[in-house]
């Protein structure tokens, strides 16, 4: 089935089988933007955004995205600058082995735009569909939450 | 894990599915939001020939005021129901549930209409519209029908709704007068199944229940009502020694199963317990003690 979906901000058209995941697409067809982690939407490390949406990509077919719009970890920088949620999983070591990063960090990019100001447990029940087996929680609400500050003093630079 | 494979299309009417579901009878999966179908295609524990996207179906998500009920179009997904106006005014307790259902990610893409006519007994969705006495419309090639949810789940993932008929929309009542409400449901991992949950709607007036609904999920092939429980609490003071003697008879009548996660006897044990935490709860919220139960942070 002919496709065209819009990832990180680029139109892609294929022909692809119906069966075909949105995470084996990502992957296989376009070369990344996502890990596989469980491959049973348990463990979020597929995690990408659908038309704003974090989903796991690994539980929607590529056909489901026919007309939407994708993001994935890729999109972040595309500037050539880290985004603020990339800096501060750096800044507060957010991450050990890195393999749910891409996932971790998406859903916080979606738990941001829904509530620019988590708490501590608004943070945990954001990435409760993340797992990250490195046990690195702690500096992954600590990344999320100062990023938020930053995320929240450069909106109100603008406004 | 990948799919065997299948055909798909994504019609743009419910004619246009009718018409699908008729060429292919018995081999075609309607897909909601596909996070219950998806993950047992690819465990191939199931295996349509043809997958019937009802997304491009124009009017089936949304939640719209009907009167005295709330009709939720059954492609309205579960972060859809938790964050609308009318279900927070009229039936937070959709929103609740909703809430504790999987985990963000899953919340963006599963449906209400996807739970329901999953008909899997250890969902939470199907408990709380036993529990509301919702009704559910199916649309079928000739026409439509309402069914009662207690007779719209019949067994193991099996419902009322026929193969050639599509759940459109469900009708919740509107909770206009003091219910108090929790859901109470215990599972391995944040995110997991209900091993078992008790959700316990009760009205009390003067220190007495007026009335008591309580259903329990995984205790059955399909939800079921603790009738015996609700017997013994309506018109009863509400008072702990009431409480504690409806808890212990909510297992009563029920067929739980064994599984990895849970046998059958502790499964009986689990839903005493969380029936009375769901009762204590449920009637301090009535009293405005609680803002909520399992409403998540976002």
């Amino acid at each position: 089935m002919k496709v065209s979906i819009t990832v990180d901000g680029t139109l892609r058209e294929d022909d692809v089988e119906p069966r075909l995941l949105l995470v084996q697409y990502l992957r296989d067809v376009l070369g990344g933007g996502t890990n596989v982690g469980c491959d049973t939407s348990n463990c979020g490390a597929c995690t990408v955004l659908l038309d704003g949406a974090s989903v796991k990509s690994c539980t929607v077919l590529a056909v489901q995205a026919n007309g939407r719009q994708v993001s994935t970890i890729r999109s972040l920088a595309a500037g050539g600058t880290w985004h603020p949620l990339q800096d501060a999983f750096r800044a507060e070591h957010g991450l050990q082995c890195g393999y749910c990063t891409p996932g971790m960090v998406m859903s916080a990019v979606d738990l941001l735009n829904r509530n620019p100001d988590p708490t501590a447990e608004e943070v945990r029940m954001g990435l409760a569909g993340n797992l990250c087996r490195c046990t690195g929680y702690q500096n992954i609400v600590k990344a999320v939450r100062g990023a938020a500050a930053v995320l929240r003093e450069a909106s109100a630079g603008e406004g | 894990m990948i799919p065997r494979e299948f055909d798909y299309v994504c019609p743009s009417s419910l004619e246009e599915v009718f018409a699908a579901l008729r060429e292919q009878p018995g081999d075609a999966k309607l897909l909601a939001g596909g996070h219950s179908l998806l993950p047992l295609m690819k465990l191939r524990l199931a295996s349509p020939e043809l997958l019937i996207d009802l997304s491009g179906v124009p009017g089936l998500r949304g939640v719209r005021d009907g009167g005295d009920f709330l009709s939720v179009g059954a492609m309205t997904t579960y972060s859809d129901v938790i964050d609308d106006p009318l279900v927070q005014r009229h039936c937070r307790p959709l929103a609740e549930v909703a809430g504790c259902v999987g985990d963000p990610q899953v919340r963006h893409r599963g449906t209400i209409g996807g739970a329901l006519a999953h008909g899997d007994g250890a969902g939470d969705v199907p408990t709380l519209a036993l529990a509301l006495d919702a009704e559910l419309v199916a649309r079928g090639p000739v026409g439509s029908r309402v069914i009662s949810a207690s007779d719209f789940f019949i067994g193991w993932f099996q419902t009322a709704l026929a193969e050639d008929e599509v759940l459109t929309e469900i009708r919740v009542p509107k909770l206009n007068e003091p219910w108090g409400f929790d859901y109470q449901k215990f599972t391995v991992s944040e995110q997991g199944w209900a091993i078992v949950g008790s959700c316990a709607l009760v009205r009390c007036e003067n220190g007495r229940i007026s009335d008591a609904r309580v259903s329990l999920t995984n205790m059955a092939p399909a939800p079921v009502r603790a009738r015996e429980t609700e017997r013994l609490l309506v018109s009863a003071p509400a008072r702990d020694d009431v409480l504690s003697l409806a808890a212990e008879a909510a297992p009563v009548g029920t067929e739980p199963g064994s599984d990895l996660t849970a046998d059958a006897d502790y499964r009986r044990h689990l839903a005493q317990v969380l029936t009375r935490r769901a009762l204590d709860r449920a009637l301090a919220s009535s009293r405005g003690e609680f803002s909520g139960s399992g409403m998540p942070a976002r």
